[in-house]
């Protein structure tokens, strides 16, 4: 009896140094997190300009995002660059992991170090770099005009109809080496016995990449169109470097909508709404990419 | 034999031109910055001189060393700050029954999909408020909590693997909780500490978003802040902007560069943990 009486004081002291040690993170992650997104959705319903009382509005701004032409092309912007940054960049990984095999892979530190880089660098040094490789004198047009393709040729981030896409590719180009990086790790993980035993049954590569290395990396190709996905639709500084919404409204996307509106045009009810709409996009993508992971 | 041979190869070759298509973009930019400055011309010539007083001039023209030496307070302090909240959180989480534990963490996990856009907004307005706008304060303790959720995902795991048995024995000597912590586990964590230290010090680094509207009266700039502005100075001077490109750049690669095992690891396994 004494004794349960005892674990039960110990039980009961150890739970208070554990959230004693927990307490401060919380904190922080309560009063800058937690506390600033609910004021959002709050915001979110009202109509306010930063200086005159809010004016509690209901569900108008959503109304007005989903009326508005503008606002639905930047979901549908951010819809495409999912394409580039995410669906491009697995289909190319995948690929190139299909080549690669169960190969091993020499000097694969520095390889990787190259490889990681590009997702490692200052988004806003990736966009003034890009913003010159696809200048229309630039290096890109140039190497266009060497080939003879000269006729493809033109200023790629001032065009109409190809600034979404050149955005896009600059995200693939951010993420690939990334990707190949945990794919290939995780081709790794995989028991070679499983690559002989295909090899004896006389699978070809195809079948070996359907039957062996896709099955095995599962979660690396899960993990990594998260954070893509992820990244494509959280890509403010790309967007703010490159072409600002522009030319037009041809690479206006929700993250950088939500700026603009805020903090030039003043429409914080409308820009909170966007914020809210673009968190919400965001944990459904996960969810929806990550259960058939968490059923595993 | 010869098909695996083969595919070696290829695998090889492979992975060498993917690594090539991360760094010759890269490359163009560091040969464009010892271009001759101002010539309103975007193409690389191999002119007879480089150009290396491109990095003087933009480091004046952009005011670079203040802007460097404002990212590095930012970066390294909310670095610390980032560990030094993970650590006991992570521990907690790890080690200790509490009530609401399963609630909290995922409370915390949820932190990870939060877009800092969906805050930033009520954040400036409340710190205005405080009078943490236009402070450096009000930077590190917003990038502070941005990576406490990733922090405290990453010592958490650390620290459910950590063997038992040490932290028995330290128990059975008597040794309270925060010298088992202090003593015996974080010794073997020092890599996975590392792994922390570098991510967080990228992320903080890197970010725009915050500085940019928190920052927003122009007292302080950080480094990519103040490449932004530049750029919409010297539009189409591709010279100088790659020039500053690079200094802005340089911090983040070099800590990369030291710590790139940790870094590995803390992308790869971080995330597959995940």
């Amino acid at each position: 009896m004494t004794l349960t009486l005892a674990a039960r004081r110990q039980r009961r002291r150890s739970a208070a140094v554990g959230l004693a040690y927990l307490a401060p993170a919380l904190l922080f992650y309560c009063l800058l997190l937690l506390v600033p997104f609910l004021r959002s959705v709050y915001l979110s319903f009202t109509s306010w300009d930063g200086i005159s009382p809010k004016q509690w509005v209901g569900l108008d701004n959503y109304r007005s995002i989903v009326e508005s032409e503008q606002y639905r092309a930047a979901f549908l912007h951010a819809f495409v660059l999912i394409g580039f940054y995410a669906v491009l960049t697995m289909a190319v990984a995948l690929l190139l992991v299909g080549i690669i095999g169960s190969s091993r892979v020499r000097g694969l530190v520095v390889l990787r170090t190259a490889l990681f880089l590009p997702y490692v660098l200052t988004p806003v040094v990736t966009g003034v770099a890009w913003r010159w490789l696809l200048a229309p004198d630039g290096p890109v047009n140039a190497l266009l005009r060497a080939v003879g393709l000269g006729g493809l040729a033109r200023a790629w981030l001032a065009d109409f109809t190809w600034a979404l896409p050149s955005v896009g590719l600059i995200g693939t180009w951010m993420l690939l080496g990334f990707a190949l990086v945990l794919l290939i790790a995780g081709v790794q993980r995989i028991p070679t016995e499983l690559y002989e035993s295909a090899r004896i049954d006389g699978a070809g590569a195809v079948r070996e990449f359907l039957a062996v290395t896709l099955p095995g990396i599962r979660n690396e190709v899960t993990v990594v169109t998260v954070l893509s996905v992820t990244a494509a639709l959280r890509n403010f500084d790309l967007i703010y470097v490159t072409t600002q919404g522009g030319p037009g409204s041809a690479t206006e996307v929700p993250s950088f909508l939500v700026y603009q509106q805020a903090f030039f045009v003043g429409n914080l009810g409308v820009a909170a709404a966007m914020g809210v709409l673009l968190t919400v996009l965001i944990l459904v993508l996960s969810i929806v990419i990550l259960r058939p992971w968490r059923k595993g | 034999m010869k098909a695996a041979r083969a595919q070696t190869i290829t695998g090889q070759v492979v992975v060498t031109c993917a690594a090539a298509i991360a760094v010759v973009p890269l490359l163009g930019v560091v040969m464009m910055a010892l271009a001759e400055p101002g010539t309103q011309d975007s193409t690389i010539r191999w002119s007879d001189t480089f150009h290396v007083g491109n990095f003087a001039d933009v480091w004046r023209l952009a005011d670079l060393g203040t802007a460097l030496a404002t990212s590095f307070t930012v970066s390294v302090t909310s670095t610390v700050l980032t560990v030094l909240l993970s650590v006991p959180a992570g521990y907690a989480l790890a080690r200790f029954r509490f009530p609401l534990r399963n609630v909290l963490f995922l409370v915390l996990l949820t932190g990870l999909m939060l877009p800092n856009e969906s805050l930033i907004i009520p954040l400036y307005f409340d710190f205005r408020e405080f009078g943490l706008a236009d402070n450096l304060l009000g930077v590190v303790l917003v990038e502070t909590a941005l990576g406490l959720a990733f922090g405290s995902f990453w010592m958490r795991s650390f620290f459910r693997d950590a063997p038992a048995d040490i932290i028995d024995a330290g128990r059975v000597d008597g040794a309270n909780s925060f010298v088992v912590l202090v003593r015996l586990l974080l010794p073997m964590a020092v890599p996975q500490l590392l792994a922390l230290v570098v991510l967080t010090f990228v992320w903080s680094w890197n970010d725009l978003l915050v500085p940019l509207v928190m920052l927003s009266g122009g007292r302080d700039v950080t480094a990519p802040m103040s490449l932004a502005t530049f750029q919409g100075q010297y539009t189409t001077d591709y010279a100088y902007l790659s020039a500053a490109a690079i200094l802005t750049a340089l911090p983040v690669v070099v800590v990369y560069l030291v710590l790139q095992r940790s870094f590995a690891r803390g992308i790869t396994s971080g995330a597959i943990k995940g």
